[in-house]
C-alpha cells in the first residue's frame, strides 16, 4: 500500500529531535502497554506482518499526529477486535462479557523470563532455491500492492547490486494477509545514492535494503 | 484489502464531523484516538486479565527487563570484546547471532544480526523507514529519534545531513552505506575505536561506546571527550 508510512525520501519532516538521557519508556502505560503487545502477539492470532500493515492501516493524519506507543495501543484493541479477542462491548465497558469464557494466558512469568523472541523460523531452507546471485546486477520491480509490502518506494523500478544473500524468509506480503507464507530467499542489495536520488546526490553514498525475491527482476 | 481499509477510515480514528459525512450516526469511542493513552491503557490491561489473556506479572517482568537489563550497555561489550580480540571481530562479522550469544544476549529482535563495520573511509548508518526495526537484543528499546518521522525519511536522502544534526561531520571521501532494516535482518554498528585507547581494558572501553554510534549517527568519542 502507497501509504504515508513508507516515508523513506521525504524532506519535509524537520529536523531530528534528540532527547538527551531518554528513558526506556516515557510513562508507565508505555511499558504496560508494550508488555500487553507480547502477550497477545504471543497467542498467535496474528503475525508480525499482520500487525506491522494494521499500523500502516492508521489514517495518515493520526499515524503522524499519535506517538509510537499509542499506534500500539490502538493496533492491539483493533487486532483483539478482529481477531474475536474481545468484543466492542467489552472494549466499551472494559468489563468481560457476561459468561464469557476465560482463556490462559500465554504469556506469563514464567514464559517471560524465558523467551522474548518472535520465533522467526530458521532462515536456512534447501529446498528453497535462490532466484539471484551475490554479484548480480538487479532492478526492484515497479510495484503498487495494495496491501502490505516491504518494498519502499524510493527503491522501485531502480538498479541495484545483490551484495549478500540473507537465506530464505516469510514472504510478508501474503503472510501479513494470512494468505501463505510464500517462503523465499532474501538480499542485500545495494543501490547507489545517485541511482535513487538523481545526480545531485553524494557520489560516495549508498543505501542498502534487504529484499525478497519477488520484489527483484534481473537488470 | 479495500473494504478493510474502508472500516478502518472510518472506524480508527474518524472524528464525529467524518462520521456524519460518511452517513454513519454513532462512533465506537473505543476506536478513536485516545485522549488519555494513561488510563486506556490501564483499562486494557485490566479487561485482558479478567479475560484471562494477559499476565500482569508477566508485563511487570518484561518491563523491568528493558528498564534494567536489556540495552545499550549490551552492545557496547559486544563492541568492546570485537576492539580488544580480533578472532572475536571476525566471528561476529561473520556470524553476529552466534558472536552475541557468546556474550549470553539472544533475546527478541536480534535471531538475524548483521554488524556492519566503519573504517577510516566507510560509514554506516542503520535505519527503518519502513517502521521501526531495531536490534533490541543488543541496544534496547529504540529510541523516539529512530522512531521518528524526520529521521525515518531522511536518513536515506540526506545522511551527510542527518549526521551533521547528529554532530558528526564527514569527509566527502568517506563513503556513507545507509541501512535500511526492511526485512527481519537487524544492523548493528561496529565504530572505530577511537585513537589514544590502547591502555584501556576491555571494561573500560565498554564505558565508551554509546547507542547512537552502534546506529552509526556518532562516533565514539576518545576518553578526553574529543570524537
Amino acid at each position: 500500500m502507497n501509504g504515508v508510512h513508507d516515508m523513506g525520501g521525504l524532506q519535509d519532516m524537520g529536523p531530528v529531535q534528540y532527547e538527551k538521557e531518554e528513558p526506556v519508556f516515557h510513562a508507565p502505560w508505555e511499558g504496560r502497554i508494550y508488555g500487553i503487545n507480547s502477550s497477545l502477539f504471543l497467542l498467535r492470532k496474528w503475525n508480525l506482518d499482520a500487525w506491522r500493515h494494521q499500523i500502516e492501516l492508521l489514517p495518515p493524519a493520526d499515524y503522524f499526529r499519535l506517538t509510537y506507543y499509542e499506534r500500539w495501543l490502538l493496533v492491539n484493541e483493533q487486532l483483539a477486535l478482529k481477531h474475536g479477542l474481545v468484543t466492542e462491548k467489552e472494549l466499551e465497558t472494559g468489563e468481560p462479557d457476561p459468561g464469557s469464557a476465560k482463556a490462559t494466558p500465554a504469556l506469563t512469568a514464567a514464559v517471560a523470563a524465558n523467551r522474548l523472541g518472535r520465533g522467526i523460523p530458521s532462515s536456512r531452507d534447501p529446498k528453497v532455491p535462490p532466484q539471484f546471485q551475490v554479484g548480480q546486477s538487479v532492478r526492484a520491480r515497479n510495484l503498487s500492492p495494495t496491501g502490505h509490502t516491504r518494498l519502499p518506494r524510493y527503491a522501485r523500478g531502480k538498479l541495484g547490486i545483490i551484495t549478500i544473500d540473507h537465506g530464505v524468509y516469510l514472504f510478508p506480503d501474503t503472510n501479513a494477509h494470512f494468505q501463505g507464507e510464500k517462503r523465499q530467499h532474501v538480499y542485500s542489495v545495494r543501490f547507489t545514492a545517485r541511482e535513487l536520488w538523481g545526480a545531485n546526490a553524494a557520489s560516495r553514498d549508498f543505501v542498502h535494503l534487504d529484499m525478497w525475491d519477488d520484489y527483484l527482476e534481473r537488470a | 484489502m479495500d473494504t478493510s481499509r474502508q472500516t478502518f477510515l472510518t472506524a480508527a480514528g474518524a472524528t464525529a464531523a467524518e462520521n456524519v459525512a460518511h452517513g454513519q450516526d454513532h462512533e465506537h469511542e473505543h476506536q478513536a484516538v485516545p485522549s488519555d493513552p494513561a488510563l486506556r491503557v490501564k483499562a486494557l490491561e485490566s479487561l485482558l486479565v479478567e479475560k484471562g489473556l494477559v499476565d500482569p506479572a508477566a508485563l511487570d517482568l518484561l518491563v523491568d527487563r528493558f528498564e534494567n537489563k536489556v540495552g545499550p550497555r549490551n552492545g557496547a561489550r559486544v563492541v568492546a570484546r570485537a576492539w580488544v580480540d580480533p578472532a572475536y571481530k571476525q566471528r561476529l562479522l561473520a556470524d553476529a547471532p552466534a558472536a552475541i550469544a557468546e556474550l549470553g544476549y539472544t533475546s527478541g529482535q536480534g535471531e538475524h544480526m548483521l554488524v556492519v563495520e566503519n573504517g577510516p573511509k566507510v560509514h554506516n548508518l542503520v535505519v527503518c523507514t519502513l517502521c521501526s526495526c531495531y536490534p533490541w537484543a543488543v541496544l534496547g528499546l529504540p529510541p523516539v529519534w529512530y522512531k521518528s518521522t524526520a529521521y525515518r525519511s531522511r536518513a536515506v536522502i540526506d545522511p551527510r545531513g542527518v549526521l551533521r544534526e547528529f554532530g558528526t561531520q564527514l569527509d566527502e571521501d568517506v563513503e556513507v552505506h545507509v541501512w535500511d532494516s526492511t526485512a527481519e535482518l537487524r544492523y548493528i554498528v561496529l565504530p572505530q575505536r577511537p585513537a589514544g585507547t590502547e591502555h584501556l581494558s576491555e571494561e573500560q572501553l565498554a564505558e565508551l561506546v554509546t547507542r547512537d554510534a552502534m546506529v552509526g549517527v556518532a562516533k565514539v568519542p576518545a576518553p578526553g571527550g574529543k570524537a
